[in-house]
C-alpha cells in the first residue's frame, strides 16, 4: 500500500532533491558560464565573473586553433567501438554466470571485478610495450581494445545483474522448442534484456567517452579523442580558464545532450530489478 | 577539354600525388604556451620552405606532456619526431643517451649565438642535446604606485632585506592588498622552484660534493624562516595553495605589491586586456644577499629529437628553423617584437628594435646572471638552478615541497619542516645508490 503522502512532506522532498541536482550540475554550469566570459574576467571572485560582459571569443580561438570533429570522430570511434566490442563478449560471459553458475562463478564476478581496483599507471608500461610491438600505438584500434578490456568487467557485472531478473523457465522453453543456444541468446534472452542492455551500453558509452588516463598516454596525433583536445587547453604559466571551459564544454555537449535524452532509458535501466 | 589540357592535368595530379607519397611527416609534442601557440600558426613558412615535410602538433599541459614524452623516450615508443622539453630533462635523458646530438647544425645556424646560461643548461659533455625556443629567469615585478606611496624607491638589484622592508610597509590588509605575493602550492615546479632558487641566494644548497642532503645546515633554516615570516608578514591568506596562475590573478587584480615570479609574466600583467595595473608595474632583478647569488631561477623550454627517430634529417630541419635567427625576424614581421621568444639568442638583446621592448634587458641580466652549471655559492656535484637535474628530484622536491607549503600553512613548524625534509631526502638518496 502506497503511503500517503502530505503536501509539506513533497515539498521538501523536491526542495531536497533539487538541491542535490543543482549541486552536482553546478560545475558543469559553472565551466559553461566561464566559457562565455574573456580570460581576464574568468579569474575574478564570483560576483564578478558574473555580473562581467558575455562574450564567445574563446569558442573562437578554440575553433581556430584545433581540429574539434578530428577529436570528436576519435571520442565517437573509441567509445562506441569499445562498447559494442564489449558486449560481444560481456553477453555470453553473463550468459553463462546467470543462467549456468558453476561452483566458482561467484569468484570468476569477484576476480573480474578486482582487476578495476588496480591503479591503471601500474600496468601502462607493460601496455606502451604491447602496443609498441603490435604497431598500436596512436591508434583507434588499440583504444577501442583497450578501453573494451577497462570496461568490460562493468559491462558483465551489469548484464549478469539483469539476466537473472529474467526467469530461467522461459530460456528453458525455447530450448525444448527447438532452439540452439545461438538462437536461445540473439533471440529469446537479448530480446528481452533490452532495457539492461540499453542503460549498459549508455553507460559504458559514457565511461569510455570521459576516460582520461589511457587515451591521453597510449595517442599523439591521429587517434586522439577529446580528452586530449581539453589537456591542451590547459597551461601551469599563463591565463587559460576560458579556453579551457569553452574547450571543456564542446567535449562535454554531445555526450549531455545524449544523456538528456536517453535519460528515461538510463534511469529504467539502472533501476531494473530494484523494486520487486 | 582538349587533349593537351587533360595530359596537363592529369601530369599535375600524377606529381601531386608523387610528392604527397614522399612527404614526411613530423609529430611534434609541445606545451600549450603562447610562444609555442604562435610557432603553430607559423609553420606555413616552414613548409613553404620544406614542402616534402608535414607538420602534426600534440599540444599538451605541462605535466602531462612531460609524463607522456617520459614514458615514450624510456620505451623508445617513437611517437614523437620532436619534443618540447626543459632544461631539467636535457641533462638528464643527454646522459642516458636518448638524445640526438645536435653539434651538426648547419653553419648559418650560428651556434655560438646562443645565450652561454641557456646553452650550457642543455650541453652535456660538449655536446648541444637540445636547441632552445625560448629561456625565462625570474624576476620582481612591483606596484610602482605602492612603491611611491610607501615612500620608497625599487634598486634595480634589490636585497632581501629590502624587499622584506618593502613588503611589510607595502601591505595594508583591510584593503586587501598584501607586499609580497609567492608562491606556496606544494610541487616541485611550484614552490620548490622558487625556495630552491631563493636558498642559492642564500648560501644554501640541495646537496654537498658528497650528495649529502643539506637541510639541516643553517642556510636552508635562514632561507625557510625568511620565507615564512616574510609571507606571515605581508603574504596573502591562504598562500600555501598559491601557484604562478593564482597569484597572477591576485596580481592582476592589484592585491600584491610586490611578485617575485618567472619573466614571462611580465607580458600578462603589463597587459591593458586582463590586467588591472598595467601601467603601475615596475620590474627589477631577482633579490640576493650579497653572496655572489640571485635568487632567480633559468628555465629554456627547447626543442629536441628522441635518439632512435626514423626522420632525424627532417626533424633536424624544423628544430633549425624553429630555433633561428629567422623565425626571430619572422615572429617580429608578425607580431610585432615584444611577441619574440625571448632569452635565447645574443644577437637579439643587440638588435637595437629589440632594445626598445620594456622587460627585454631585465630579462637578459636575469637570465645571464644564472649559472646552472655553477648555481650555488658553494660547489655542488650537480646542474640545475631551481632543480637538480637527477631523475629523483621529480620526487623528492614535491614530497619536501609538500613539508614546506604545510609549514607556510601553519600545520608544523619550520624546524620539523626542515627535519623532515632531511630526512626524506637522506631516505630517497640511500635508496638510489647516490649515498650509504
Amino acid at each position: 500500500m502506497a503511503r500517503a503522502v502530505t503536501p509539506r512532506r513533497k515539498a521538501l522532498t523536491t526542495a531536497a532533491a533539487w538541491t542535490v541536482g543543482v549541486l552536482i550540475f553546478f560545475p558543469i554550469l559553472w565551466i559553461v558560464i566561464l566559457s562565455f566570459k574573456s580570460e581576464g574576467d574568468a579569474i575574478r571572485t564570483p560576483i564578478e565573473v558574473l555580473t562581467s560582459a558575455w562574450t564567445a571569443e574563446s569558442y573562437a580561438t578554440v575553433q581556430e586553433r584545433s581540429d574539434y570533429f578530428k577529436h570528436f570522430l576519435n571520442s565517437v570511434t573509441i567509445s562506441v567501438g569499445s562498447t559494442l566490442l564489449g558486449l560481444v563478449i560481456a553477453i555470453p560471459a553473463a550468459w553463462s554466470m546467470a543462467f549456468v553458475p558453476g561452483r566458482r562463478t561467484k569468484d570468476v564476478l569477484m576476480w573480474m571485478l578486482s582487476t578495476k581496483m588496480l591503479p591503471p599507471v601500474g600496468v601502462l608500461v607493460p601496455f606502451y610495450l604491447m602496443f609498441r610491438d603490435f604497431g598500436l600505438l596512436d591508434t583507434r584500434s588499440g583504444l577501442v581494445f583497450v578501453l573494451m578490456m577497462i570496461n568490460l568487467p562493468i559491462i558483465i557485472w551489469m548484464l549478469y545483474t539483469y539476466f537473472k531478473e529474467i526467469p530461467a523457465e522461459i530460456l528453458e522453453a525455447a530450448r525444448m522448442d527447438g532452439a540452439g543456444l545461438r538462437e536461445e541468446i540473439l533471440y529469446v534472452l537479448t530480446p528481452m534484456a533490452v532495457p539492461g542492455i540499453a542503460s549498459t551500453v549508455l553507460l559504458n558509452i559514457i565511461l569510455a567517452w570521459n576516460e582520461a588516463f589511457w587515451t591521453l598516454n597510449l595517442t599523439a596525433a591521429k587517434a586522439a579523442p577529446l580528452t586530449a583536445f581539453i589537456a591542451s587547453y590547459s597551461s601551469p604559466e599563463g591565463l587559460f580558464y576560458a579556453k579551457l571551459s569553452a574547450a571543456s564544454t564542446m567535449a562535454i555537449a554531445p555526450i549531455l545532450i545524449m544523456g538528456w535524452f536517453s535519460q528515461k532509458q538510463l534511469v529504467r535501466g539502472l533501476t531494473f530489478g530494484a523494486v520487486k | 577539354m582538349n587533349l593537351t589540357m587533360r595530359a596537363l592535368l592529369g601530369a599535375t595530379a600524377l606529381s601531386a600525388t608523387a610528392a604527397l607519397a614522399q612527404a614526411e611527416t613530423l609529430t611534434i609534442a609541445t606545451v600549450n604556451n603562447g610562444d609555442m601557440i604562435r610557432m603553430q600558426g607559423l609553420t606555413a613558412d616552414f613548409t613553404a620552405k620544406n614542402p616534402d615535410i608535414e607538420l602534426e602538433w600534440v599540444t599538451l599541459e605541462e605535466n602531462v606532456l612531460r609524463q607522456r614524452v617520459t614514458t615514450d623516450i624510456a620505451t623508445k615508443g617513437g611517437q614523437y619526431d620532436v619534443m618540447t622539453i626543459g632544461t631539467y630533462e636535457v641533462p638528464i635523458w643527454g646522459k642516458q643517451g636518448w638524445l640526438v646530438s645536435l653539434n651538426d647544425l648547419p653553419a648559418d645556424y650560428d651556434i655560438d649565438d646562443l645565450l652561454p646560461a641557456i646553452r650550457g643548461g642543455l650541453t652535456v659533455e660538449g655536446e648541444l642535446y637540445a636547441a632552445p625556443f625560448y629561456g625565462e629567469s625570474s624576476m620582481v615585478m612591483y606596484r610602482t604606485d605602492l612603491m611611491e606611496k610607501a615612500g620608497l624607491t625599487m634598486p634595480e638589484a634589490p636585497t632581501w632585506e629590502f624587499i622584506r622592508d618593502a613588503a611589510i610597509k607595502m601591505t595594508d590588509k583591510a584593503n586587501e592588498v598584501y607586499g609580497i605575493c609567492l608562491r606556496g602550492k606544494a610541487g616541485w615546479g611550484e614552490n620548490m622552484a622558487f625556495l630552491t632558487a631563493t636558498a642559492n641566494s642564500f648560501g644554501a644548497k640541495w646537496f654537498d660534493m658528497d650528495w649529502k642532503p643539506q637541510f639541516d645546515q643553517k642556510p636552508w633554516a635562514d632561507t625557510l624562516n625568511f620565507y615564512l615570516d616574510l609571507m606571515n608578514e605581508a603574504g596573502p591568506p591562504g598562500a600555501s595553495n598559491n601557484g604562478f596562475n593564482e597569484n597572477l590573478a591576485l596580481f592582476q587584480q592589484g592585491k600584491c605589491g610586490m611578485w617575485i615570479d618567472a619573466t614571462v609574466a611580465a607580458s600578462f600583467v603589463t597587459n591593458p586586456k586582463d590586467s588591472t595595473v598595467a601601467d603601475k608595474v615596475g620590474f627589477a632583478l631577482a633579490p640576493d644577499n650579497g653572496l655572489g647569488k640571485r635568487g632567480n631561477w633559468l628555465w629554456a623550454w627547447s626543442l629536441a629529437i628522441p635518439a632512435g627517430s626514423q626522420k632525424v634529417d627532417a626533424a633536424k630541419k624544423f628544430v633549425a628553423w624553429a630555433t633561428s635567427k629567422d623565425y626571430l625576424a619572422l615572429v617580429a614581421a608578425n607580431e610585432g617584437w615584444a611577441n619574440v621568444p625571448p632569452g635565447t639568442r645574443t644577437s637579439l638583446y643587440e638588435n637595437p628594435e629589440y632594445q626598445t621592448v620594456p622587460f627585454a634587458k631585465m630579462t637578459l641580466d636575469s637570465i645571464n646572471s644564472a649559472d646552472p652549471t655553477s648555481p650555488t655559492v658553494d660547489p655542488v656535484p650537480y646542474v640545475g638552478v631551481q632543480f637538480v637535474a637527477i631523475p629523483e628530484f621529480q620526487g623528492i622536491a614535491t614530497a619536501v615541497g609538500q613539508q614546506f607549503s604545510a609549514a607556510l600553512a601553519g600545520q608544523t613548524s619550520a624546524a620539523d619542516a626542515l627535519a623532515n625534509a632531511q630526512a626524506l631526502t637522506e631516505r630517497e638518496m640511500a635508496k638510489a645508490g647516490y649515498i650509504k
